[in-house]
């Protein structure tokens, strides 16, 4: 590992401030990613600028109802929130489903939406990858790619986001609130996410020093329906094959709203948009699940090993939709 | 802290009740700092990237694990290793007990990780702390049942394969806990 220098900085505008102007300086939260990316060689920061110590540790009422929850609140302690397990249960769910329960206790939120894909030529720094050294090449497309992108990836890239939670915030619609050098500004998190293309080093829209303060979720009456499913290899403490989050409101057998987000088969956390226009005023069936979820897939474009993820998403939405059908009748 | 040289820091440590004040490389975790530098070799380093749970410890009474922490992040905090869990007369903490009397491993390398982390656990489900199993259920306060143990404990890997009794002996000890609380 790089020898580093480390800050405590006083207050976001100093942590921004530092970052911005500092070649080579990186904000530090709960460090389950970078940490191990330094490890390994993938990260060699020159300065450590950790932002945990700074007031951005609360989940609070927001200004019109919802939660505004500071970047740096840990993930167990966001899913045992008793306002998310109330009103917002597909977060809860998919924090749970998350690592483990010592890694939850340190990965704090704004880390957790900037945690770097696992990709395993990612991670290793004796092979070629884009993401890591632009230009180099892309051995995932004719190698391991079994866990890799269905959805949203390039020629250039085809890894995926790993987390859980985000998953569940981009269901819900969540907006993220930025420190930059400029001042303070709000995203959508589908905005702060940047699907590959021709630049997959940059995984996000952020700019250097910017600094995630807070993630803000709207009151929103559909997510008290909702649920995370997700599917691994092992029972628990995996990374996703396919994941699934859900919300469904459903009134005399009709779907009245539907979120929908897929995890572990794209680039980003992935709304299916296209399979919840669908859905809104058709009939609460598996065969509308099913329908919808596939008119999404259309878009999907396997590789070798990894189209057994098609009939996996198709299935898991129906199943979970199903489910929350069920629930709500 | 001041800085000595710019990737050296003097870092302050408080480790089962005992102040430590180190001059570290800001790369030392806090794993490497409580086994090389302190001497509290309990702590152990299994794949030192998150991934077994060998190297678990309570940070601020939290289980996290110390492989991923860099001691210069972790001042100030209270720190406890399994060093620092029996009491000052050597009386055994439940969960240590419970491991002896439940045959709960094998060769051992895993145990004093397993046995932070199920002192986290024990009091995550007290504070009604959810996890996959009860929130996939809609359930309030956690009662621990094997299912949980295995849920709750799935961060901690142990070769041999002793999970059978270690589930038995955690729940021995959230049993013993329990019986303390209401008696």
């Amino acid at each position: 590992m790089q020898p580093f220098r480390y800050q405590q900085p006083a207050d976001a505008a100093g942590a921004v401030a530092t970052v911005a102007a500092t070649d080579g300086a990186v904000f530090l939260g709960g460090g389950t990613n970078l940490v191990d990316l330094m490890k390994l060689g993938v990260e060699a920061p020159g300065l450590l600028v950790d932002v945990t110590r700074l007031p951005m540790d609360r989940i609070e009422q927001a200004d019109g109802g919802g939660l505004r929850i500071g970047a740096g609140v840990r993930n167990s302690d966001l899913a045992a929130d008793s306002r998310v397990l109330a009103e917002y249960p597909v977060l809860s769910q998919a924090l749970l489903a998350g690592a483990s329960g010592q890694l939850r206790n340190m990965a704090t939120v704004g880390g957790n939406l900037l945690q770097r894909t696992r990709c395993l030529y990612f991670q290793d720094i004796t092979k070629p990858c884009n993401k890591r050294r632009p230009g180099t090449g892309c051995p995932a497309r004719s190698g391991d790619h079994r866990n890799l992108a269905i959805l949203g990836a390039s020629e250039h890239c085809i890894a995926t986001h790993t987390s859980d939670m985000a998953v569940a915030l981009t269901a819900l619609g969540a907006v993220v609130h930025v420190h930059g050098a400029e001042g303070a500004r709000s995203t959508s998190l589908d905005e702060l996410y940047r699907l590959p293309g021709d630049e997959p080093n940059r995984d996000t829209t952020l700019a250097r020093g910017d600094l995630i303060t807070a993630v803000e979720v709207a009151p929103l009456g559909v997510a008290r329906y909702s649920a995370y499913r997700k599917v691994r290899d092992r029972a628990s403490y995996a990374f996703a094959v396919a994941s699934v989050a859900a919300a469904l409101d459903v009134a005399d057998g009709t779907v009245r709203d539907v979120r929908l987000a897929l995890g572990a088969v794209a680039p980003v956390p992935w709304r299916a948009r296209r399979a919840e226009q669908a859905l809104v005023g058709q009939p609460a069936t598996e065969e509308s699940f099913r329908s919808a979820i596939d008119a999404e897939l259309t878009g999907a474009a396997p590789l070798r090993d990894n189209a057994f993820k098609v009939p996996l998403v198709s299935n898991v939405v129906t199943a979970v939709l199903s489910q929350l059908a069920g629930r709500a009748r | 802290m001041r800085s000595t040289e710019p990737a050296t820091s003097v870092v302050r440590l408080r480790v089962n009740g005992q102040t430590y004040v180190l001059t570290l490389d800001n790369r030392t975790t806090l794993l490497d700092a409580l086994r090389e530098t302190i001497g509290l070799t309990g702590s152990k380093k299994g794949c030192d990237h998150g991934q077994c749970g060998a190297c678990t410890v309570l940070v601020d009474g939290r289980r996290a694990n110390s492989c991923l922490l860099f001691a210069v992040a972790a001042q100030d905090a209270e720190i406890t290793t399994v060093e620092g869990l029996a009491e000052p007369d050597g009386t055994l903490h439940p969960l240590q007990r419970a491991f002896v009397d439940r045959d709960a491993l094998q060769c051992g390398y895993c145990t004093p990780g397993q046995i932070c982390s199920a002192a986290g656990v024990l009091a995550e489900a007290a504070a009604g702390w959810p996890s996959a199993v009860s929130a996939a259920h809609g359930a309030g306060p956690a009662v621990l049942d094997a299912a949980e143990v295995r849920e709750r404990m799935s961060g901690n890997l142990c070769r041999c394969g002793a999970y059978v009794n270690i589930v038995a002996a955690v729940l021995d000890a959230a049993a013993a806990t329990t019986e303390e609380v209401t008696a």
